[in-house]
């Protein structure tokens, strides 16, 4: 039997969480968050992704009351957020410092919340167990902030905003301070402990891969304004914009103008070149500007002409081996750079592709993804 | 590797010299039991007997003391205060008057703030006395208090306080549960700072003193206007005494704790 | 609420207690000496209501700042404060810098006990440090009594109660505050800087003139002023180092204060003295907030 799929934004009865209504917050002259209107339901893993100052954090901030929007309402389970101190909040967060309390212990710092509920002791010293089994750390109640290890300071504080059992989390690039390896580790932990408590996640991140990998929806944010909205599949499939498109993953966009033919459209993008042709089920008008978005690893490169509508000829110009991919610049007639990428199979040299081969680069009709802009 | 040369050595050495020779000088002949002071004639401690003696140096001792602690304590408050106004407070009506008057004491000279204070006095019809004086040294040393905290609470990682707003902490209980604990070291040598500030003071004590309560710089003062004298050599190693001790043992407790401050806080916040 | 409360204490404490106090000075800078308690005329009876108060304020006048300028004692004193001030920064730089280089070439290991070293003497009784000169500098005191020794005098100098006993007692009291900001800009300074002019082809002198000294151009100047800035009104250093040829205001303000009981007249010192003050605390301020700038 199929599990249900979880997607309670597709269910027009579901109510949301939190709502965003046309929210705008200005420092000063600069906006940081542009008229916003959002929802997100309880239960999702909800990522805010974007560059540096797009406003993702503010965002963050104005759920956990230390922002007030300019204009617009934050609703939160159907009431008006305005006027609500950050402490009197069923929102917590995790800082991205971790902001733990350099002079409490590891048990202190995850019962700091709790005490100030004016919870019975108790009752706080089995919730701080259960939170200190949750995340692992029982071995460390006693300990000091600063006596233990970055991945276990990132659960202490993990367990610290938990603890109080808020409806809503909020996590500040939690990962942004572990290496490489640790960070991928933590991201499993993370969906699963989102998992185990049902608590509804909302993360900041500027790292497209830890919001791909966590997130059951991923917004994708600039300069205040939300690009879109859409499951990790959707945003990499079908990014809805070239910002999109371009801000996650590695892409070949390319430009030229529309002709409608069977499914999709012809475009012509060189002078003297054949027109690419894709399927979309936008609609252009005729020599209406558009881009073309195909993912390297969609392009299929060869030596021989392939049959594929799609191909193009090209001279390789550069080489990069990943070890397990090898992504080759080819440098298509009229001087237009494309990627394209496949898995190191074979052992190195078996691989006939080198500098300065003529090769063809092809694709299916479906690879690439027409775009406005 | 930085270059130690012979030049380097020599300029330690003669400085330390200079800075340290007249406080040794000054020890070695409280210990003279001649008058006079310039003639070495044998051990003794027979000045220091002397100086037990003084009813009027005890008294000032006493009265020195008293409005040390008093002034360095409710400096202590206020200037904490006026670091966290500030760093924390943003702007409000008169914020630059406000900060003015938190750094100009500092650069004023002793005199016009004593004459000020002073003239004050007499206009509100105020007694001097240990009062004056304690409001008198509370002012000045309360601005030495902000400049002190101010500096650690710049690099206060702000976040702290947000994650026990965020943890349910009014303002007030996030100022009492975290802040404080954490810049205790700084308040502590504001306070020390205070302290050593109010006993030293001659100049701002003399305007402000009354005939009921002489501090004892002043008594100081106007014995050694009259020339040396191996009571006052006793009475200075003593205090030198006092202060070394005061220092180095603060200094080796503060040395501790604020490495492991900062190893803590730092920890807590990289990873 | 609470905030206002935070602002409010504190603000309210230095008002009454520095502002209002330097309002009265300036105020009876204005007013004539009388023979009365206390010593000057016209007094605010803020009970006559405004007719007082414009009474009093035309009975306010510049007398005392025009007797200030005919007296050629004071004018002497400010310029003679100003002077000594000038000289003795210089001397506490020239021995002050190369303390603080040699510290910050020191091993890491040693600077905290060095700098402990520096401080020491700040929280140590400034009455006390200068008195401690007295004993040396006398015509029978240990400096005298050890170049007759070496026999490069054969008759006692007199030192003590001159100029040269103020410097002294000067470089020597105010040392820690030259070194101390010298040091730290010092400290911070990238011994690889060093290096790099050497392999441009400096000389070790000329990369100690063109790298080192800018390096701590921030902490020459933090330091002269806070030499620099005090001294101008220092009183205990003149009282018990100098001599009746030692003119400096803090001294002259306290004795027209106490001998004289000329208030009025000690009020104006102060005011000028501050307005001669304020051009150099500014540029201090200027200084530190450039060095703060530069670090955030």
């Amino acid at each position: 039997m199929a599990e249900p799929v979880f997607a309670p934004w597709a269910d027009p009865n579901e109510k949301p969480l939190i709502q965003f209504k046309g929210v705008t917050k200005r420092f000063g002259d600069f906006v940081a968050i542009d008229n916003l209107t959002q929802d997100i339901f309880a239960q999702e893993f909800f990522a805010l992704l974007g560059p540096s100052g797009c406003g993702k954090t503010t965002m963050m901030r104005m759920l956990a009351g230390f922002e007030t929007p300019t204009e617009g309402q934050i609703l939160i389970a159907g009431q008006d957020m305005a006027g609500v101190p950050p402490n009197k909040r069923a929102v917590n967060m995790m800082f991205q410092s971790y902001a733990l309390f350099p002079h409490l212990s590891v048990a202190e710092n995850i019962a700091f919340g709790l005490k100030r509920e004016g919870m019975p002791k108790g009752n706080i010293d089995d919730r701080v167990k259960e939170m200190l089994r949750l995340t692992r750390l029982e071995r460390f109640a006693q300990r000091k902030p600063h006596q233990i290890s970055g991945g276990q300071r990132q659960r202490v504080a993990l367990a610290r905003s938990l603890a109080k059992a808020p409806k809503l989390l909020l996590l500040d690039e939690p990962l942004g301070a572990l290496d490489a390896k640790l960070r991928q580790q933590t991201q499993f932990e993370l969906m699963d402990i989102q998992e185990k408590t049902g608590t509804t996640f909302v993360i900041v991140t500027h790292d497209q891969e830890e919001a791909m990998t966590v997130a059951s929806r991923v917004a994708v944010m600039d300069e205040g304004r939300i690009m879109q909205v859409a499951t990790p599949a959707e945003i990499y499939e079908q990014p809805n914009s070239v910002y999109v498109a371009d801000f996650i993953g590695d892409v070949n966009i390319i430009e030229g103008t529309a002709t409608p033919e069977g499914k999709g459209y012809d475009v012509a993008w060189a002078e003297g070149q054949r027109p690419f042709h894709a399927e979309t089920d936008k609609s252009f008008s005729k020599d209406q500007r558009c881009f073309l978005a195909m993912r390297p690893e969609k392009v299929a490169i060869s030596t021989d002409e392939p049959e594929a509508r799609n191909r193009v000829q090209g001279k390789i110009i550069d080489i990069a081996y990943l070890g397990n991919l090898s992504t080759y610049h080819v440098e298509l007639p009229g001087g237009t750079m494309m990627k394209a990428q496949t898995a190191n199979t074979r052992r190195l040299s078996r691989r006939a592709l080198t500098w300065e081969d003529q090769v063809w680069l092809s694709w299916t009709d479906t690879a690439a993804v027409m775009l406005e802009g | 590797m930085k270059r130690f040369s012979a030049f380097n050595a020599v300029s330690l050495t003669l400085g330390f010299a200079f800075l340290y020779l007249p406080m040794l000088i000054l020890v070695i002949y409280s210990f003279n039991s001649s008058k006079l002071v310039t003639v070495w004639a044998g051990f003794s401690t027979r000045w220091y007997g002397e100086l037990l003696q003084n009813e009027a140096f005890l008294d000032a001792a006493w009265v020195t003391i008293r409005v040390a602690v008093v002034s360095s304590t409710i400096a202590t408050v206020l200037g904490t205060m006026a670091a966290l106004v500030l760093v924390r407070a943003g702007r409000f009506a008169g914020r630059t008057l406000f900060s003015g008057m938190i750094y100009a004491p500092l650069v004023m000279p002793e005199v016009i703030t004593g004459l000020s204070l002073l003239l004050l006095f007499i206009g509100i019809g105020l007694d001097r006395g240990v009062l004056t004086i304690i409001l008198a040294h509370t002012t000045f040393s309360m601005c030495y208090v902000s400049v002190v905290v101010s500096s650690r609470l710049v690099s206060f990682d702000r976040s702290l306080e947000e994650a026990a707003l965020d943890l349910g902490c009014t303002p007030f209980q996030a100022f009492r549960l975290v802040t404080l604990p954490i810049i205790a070291p700084a308040v502590i040598s504001g306070w020390l700072l205070a302290f050593t500030l109010s006993l030293d003071d001659l100049v701002i004590a003399s305007f402000t003193a009354g005939p009921s309560a002489t501090t004892l710089p002043i008594k100081i003062f106007s014995a050694v206007r009259l020339g040396v004298s191996p009571e006052i050599n006793a009475l200075s190693t003593i205090m030198i005494g006092i202060v070394t001790v005061g220092v180095i043992t603060a200094s080796l407790i503060s040395k501790r704790a604020t490495l492991r401050q900062q190893a803590e806080e730092q920890a807590a916040i990289r990873a | 609420m609470r905030r206002f409360a935070l602002i409010a204490v504190p603000y309210a404490w230095l008002l009454a207690l520095f502002l209002v106090p330097f309002l009265i000075v300036f105020k009876i800078s204005l007013s004539d000496t009388a023979i009365a308690i206390p010593p000057y005329t016209p007094t605010l009876d803020i009970s006559g209501g405004w007719a007082a108060i414009k009474g009093f304020l035309s009975e306010l006048d510049f007398e005392n700042f025009v007797w200030l300028t005919e007296d050629d004692l004071y004018w002497k004193a400010y310029l003679s404060s100003v002077r000594i001030a000038l000289i003795s920064t210089i001397l506490t730089l020239l021995v002050g810098y190369p303390i603080a280089y040699a510290m910050a070439r020191a091993a890491p290991e040693w600077r905290p006990t060095l700098l402990m070293l520096v401080i020491l003497p700040f929280w140590t009784s400034f009455l006390i440090r200068v008195y401690a000169w007295m004993g040396i500098l006398s015509n029978e005191g240990l400096l005298n009594a050890f170049l007759l020794w070496t026999g490069l005098i054969s008759e006692p100098l007199t030192i003590l109660n001159t100029n040269a006993a103020v410097y002294i007692g000067i470089v020597y009291t105010y040392l820690p505050f030259m070194i101390l900001p010298i040091y730290s800009a010092l400290e911070k300074m990238d011994d690889s800087l060093l290096e790099a002019a050497e392999d441009l082809g400096c000389s070790r002198m000329e990369a100690f003139w063109l790298v080192t000294i800018p390096l701590s151009k921030q902490g020459i100047i933090a330091g002269c002023f806070l030499v620099f800035i005090p001294v101008v009104g220092e009183f205990v250093i003149p009282s018990l180092l100098g001599g009746s040829g030692t003119l400096m205001i803090g001294k002259v303000l306290f004795e027209e204060f106490f001998n004289n009981r000329d208030w009025p007249v000690a009020s104006a010192v102060a005011v000028i003295l501050l307005l001669i003050l304020i051009i150099p605390i500014i540029l201090f301020q200027r200084n530190e907030q450039k060095a703060r700038e530069a670090e955030g």
